[in-house]
């Protein structure tokens, strides 16, 4: 005999949808092709709640809430685009283009990288902050990948998918604030480090920071689809 | 352990502190310590055994008025000695029983007749090493009372009918959050004594936990039964070493005494606690990144809902609650919830430890009932702004808080009151503030320490609080325009509103308080290049200029 599902029915912008109970917003709203922005969230990843993006108005809360994390409610009331969330996000998407050094034009994710399609379809034209331009290294001692502190968004993907997927744990992050790094092992350089080499964390990072080397440009588009597709299987074992 | 034997123990130490005819205290928290309490003591031990008098020298926690110290207590005779040295032992020794010596004493009345001690109460009264003394004066009596007389949902009951609000700066009702996690589920259950405090300015905690540690175990305990917890944790930074050492002294001698451990005074329940050290990040002061580095992960904070009372440490029910929390249980339970009631105002119960610093005479810790004028703190207790300077604001509640213009100091100390004028009551630091003190500069600091305390987990708070910074350097160098100061409120509100954690979403306040205060001091910098208070250096924009 197969457990109850308890089923909850919520309005989101409007639109009268229902979902499981446990289900978060943001997976309701997008098996109702409500679009939520996202970044540090990837299906098949544990979630961290931490790029502030996909914050939700729910009526009856002063508080923005994450979709990512928030779980539905039966009657609740959700708002994705209100025009206090877009500015929140436009502000929240300058604050990562002036926090580092991000220049599409010579980066190899230019066409790929989920920050800058984020930045297009959020409208934003330009950044009124003041660019941070820290001076940051890159490590290419890795013989397949390199990485790019420059790029990095400290989405934590990497870290994630490295941990709970490949079983490694070779990345994780170092520094507090604004001088937080993700680092491989104990701040080694990449290529000395116990990595793997699966290159998963390459395909799950949203912008250039970490790329393959051997592929430039237009050849260099991610694959994070993979991630479900593998837990599915894992869990069917 | 049962009471007639704790009743017994207490009065063997009054019989014992009889057999003198004196008892000379002496503070010996840091403040006092620093200026030589140490050898103070050891002098007056060595004049107390020359003279051949019956003298107890005890050394005790904080008595209060810090900057007159090392401070001085003869009893029964309430004399209070300031600024005394090794070299004044002899004298002060010999006076006993005469008149008291001239051009130590001092009348420190204003100061104390206004404060109402709860949290305070054994500070200066008890050695914090020794458990006997807390006991002398009703120490573990309720927790007794509470195991051998009340049920858990009967503590609940009355910390509730209190009307204790939590003392870490948010004041949410302390017994709401004990019936949550009483009522969740499962068979483990923590309790966590949250001491790290990190507030500029604020040592309130720390007093408590080296000058009277047995308040806090003993509160911790009684939450345990209380809500079904078999362990606790204290946790406190590493920059507290004195601190750690008394309570480790503490528990150690309350394991001993029966008062820790298992089947404790013969009933079922069991409960023993640990203190796990913190590394100084201010961020682990937020309960979600507290219970990661207790739990050995990085320090950072997870977002709530789920709530610690529901999903804490290793995903069981945990009870957090503030030092100064734990530390009004006791009296609470032994006093009856209605006794607490009555003092206050009326969203507010009870009293609140303020650690007085900044432009203030009396610079030091006091106690005060909740509802008290701020220009009594200000005053009275602390004795008004030295240096025939003005008083120009005061900030409360550290980094997370705001500043009080020096004109709304008719304001009654509350929850309620103190978040409507844009501040927090926060844990309890209030600096105080005079005319040479520059309010951008002010708010730029608190800003550069929300910015390196960072932990860089959410983007609002991580980048903002820098780039606030950096705008705030802007106007503070005469560097700024108009348009960085409609950027800067931008970015208050989106760090606010946005920020994952109670640290970033507050960040902005020493910001947003100051610009609704003292507005004109920004425009002065930005549209005159000119620094009222005359603190802010100029330099960079007459070199714009040259």
């Amino acid at each position: 005999m197969s457990e109850a599902v308890e089923v909850k029915t919520l309005i989101i912008d409007d639109r009268e949808v229902s979902g499981r109970r446990g289900q978060t917003i943001l997976e309701v709203a997008r098996e109702n092709d409500i679009h939520i922005p996202t970044l540090c969230h990837l299906d098949g990843l544990s979630e961290v709640g931490a790029c502030r993006l996909c914050l939700v108005e729910i009526k009856g809360n002063s508080k923005l809430l994450p979709a990512c994390i928030a779980t539905i409610s039966e009657g609740m009331e959700v708002s994705t685009h209100t025009e206090r969330l877009q500015k929140h996000r436009r502000t929240i998407l300058e604050l990562l283009f002036a926090e580092r050094n991000h220049i599409c034009s010579v980066c190899v994710a230019n066409g790929n990288c989920e920050l800058q399609a984020l930045g297009q379809s959020q409208g934003l034209t330009h950044v009124r902050l003041p660019y941070r331009n820290p001076d940051l290294h890159v490590d290419a001692s890795h013989e397949r990948f390199t990485v790019d502190h420059n790029r990095c968004i400290l989405c934590t993907r990497c870290v994630r998918v490295c941990a709970e997927i490949e079983g490694a744990h070779v990345w994780d992050v170092m520094g507090r604030g604004i001088n937080s790094l993700v680092i491989t092992d104990l701040n080694d350089p990449w290529g000395d480090s116990s990595c793997t080499r699966c290159g998963k964390c390459v395909q799950v990072c949203p912008t250039g920071a970490l790329f393959d080397k051997s592929k430039v440009g237009a050849e260099h588009p991610k694959h994070p689809d993979f991630l479900p597709y593998l837990n599915m299987m894992r869990e069917a074992q | 352990m049962t009471i007639e034997e704790l009743e017994q123990i207490a009065k063997s130490v009054l019989q014992e502190n009889a057999k003198c005819d004196y008892e000379v205290n002496v503070c010996m928290d840091l403040a006092c310590a620093s200026q030589g309490a140490d050898l103070l003591r050891e002098a007056l031990v060595k004049a107390t055994e020359a003279s051949g008098k019956k003298v107890l020298v005890r050394r005790t926690g904080c008595m209060g008025p810090c900057s007159s110290g090392p401070l001085v207590r003869v009893d029964p005779e309430e004399i209070l000695y300031r600024r005394v040295n090794a070299g004044h032992a002899d004298a002060i020794v010999n006076s006993l029983g005469k008149e008291p010596v001239a051009g130590l004493q001092c009348d420190l009345s204003e100061h104390f007749d206004k404060q109402v001690r709860v949290v305070l109460e054994n500070a200066g009264h008890i050695d914090p090493e020794k458990i006997d003394d807390y006991i002398s004066r009703d120490g573990y009596k309720a927790l007794l009372t509470a195991l051998t007389e009340m049920t858990p949902n009967g503590v609940i009951h009355r910390i509730t009918e209190s009307g204790l609000r939590g003392r870490g700066g948010g004041g949410y009702p302390t017994g709401l959050k004990w019936g949550t996690v009483a009522k969740a589920g499962g068979d483990v259950k923590y309790v966590v004594c949250n001491g790290d405090e990190g507030d500029p300015g604020a040592f309130m905690d720390r007093s408590v936990m080296e000058g009277d540690p047995h308040r806090i175990i003993e509160g911790m305990t009684i939450a345990a039964y209380a809500v079904g917890a078999s362990k606790g944790f204290i946790y406190v930074r590493a920059e507290y070493p004195v601190a750690v050492s008394r309570l480790t002294t503490a528990l150690r001698e309350a394991r001993r005494r029966g008062l820790l451990g298992n089947n404790l005074c013969g009933t079922t329940f069991s409960f023993d606690v640990e203190i796990r050290l913190g590394a100084g990040a201010f961020v682990c002061g937020e309960e979600t990144a507290l219970i990661a580095s207790i739990e050995g992960r990085r320090g950072t904070p997870k977002p709530r809902p789920p709530y610690p009372a529901v999903s804490g440490l290793w995903g069981k029910p945990t009870l957090i609650n503030n030092v100064e929390t734990y530390a009004n249980i006791a009296p609470i339970v032994r006093n009856g919830g209605k006794w607490f009631f009555n003092m206050g105002s009326e969203r507010s119960k009870g009293t609140k430890v303020f650690a007085l610093t900044g432009k203030i005479t009396n610079t030091g810790l006091v106690e005060v009932p909740m509802g008290i004028k701020l220009w009594e703190i200000i005053d009275v207790i602390g004795g008004g702004v030295p240096g025939g300077h003005k008083l120009k604001a005061i900030q409360t509640g550290g980094p997370s808080g705001g500043c009080i213009p020096a004109d709304m100091m008719g304001l009654g100390v509350s929850y309620d009151a103190l978040m409507a004028a844009g501040s927090i009551m926060g844990s309890g630091g209030m600096i105080v503030m005079d005319d040479t003190s520059c309010m951008v500069n002010v708010a730029r600091f608190f800003i550069e320490f929300c910015m390196t305390e960072s932990c860089g987990k959410c983007i609002p708070c991580r980048a903002g609080t820098a780039q606030m910074y950096t705008l705030l350097t802007r106007i503070c160098e005469g560097t700024a325009t108009m348009d960085d100061l409609s950027l800067l409120e931008d970015l208050c509100s989106t760090v606010k509103e946005a920020s994952l954690c109670g640290l970033g979403q507050t960040a902005p306040n020493p910001v947003l308080s100051t610009l609704k205060y003292f507005r004109n001091e920004y425009m002065e910098h930005i549209e005159h290049k000119r620094c009222p208070a005359g603190v802010c250096n100029m330099k960079a924009h007459v070199e714009a200029l040259a």
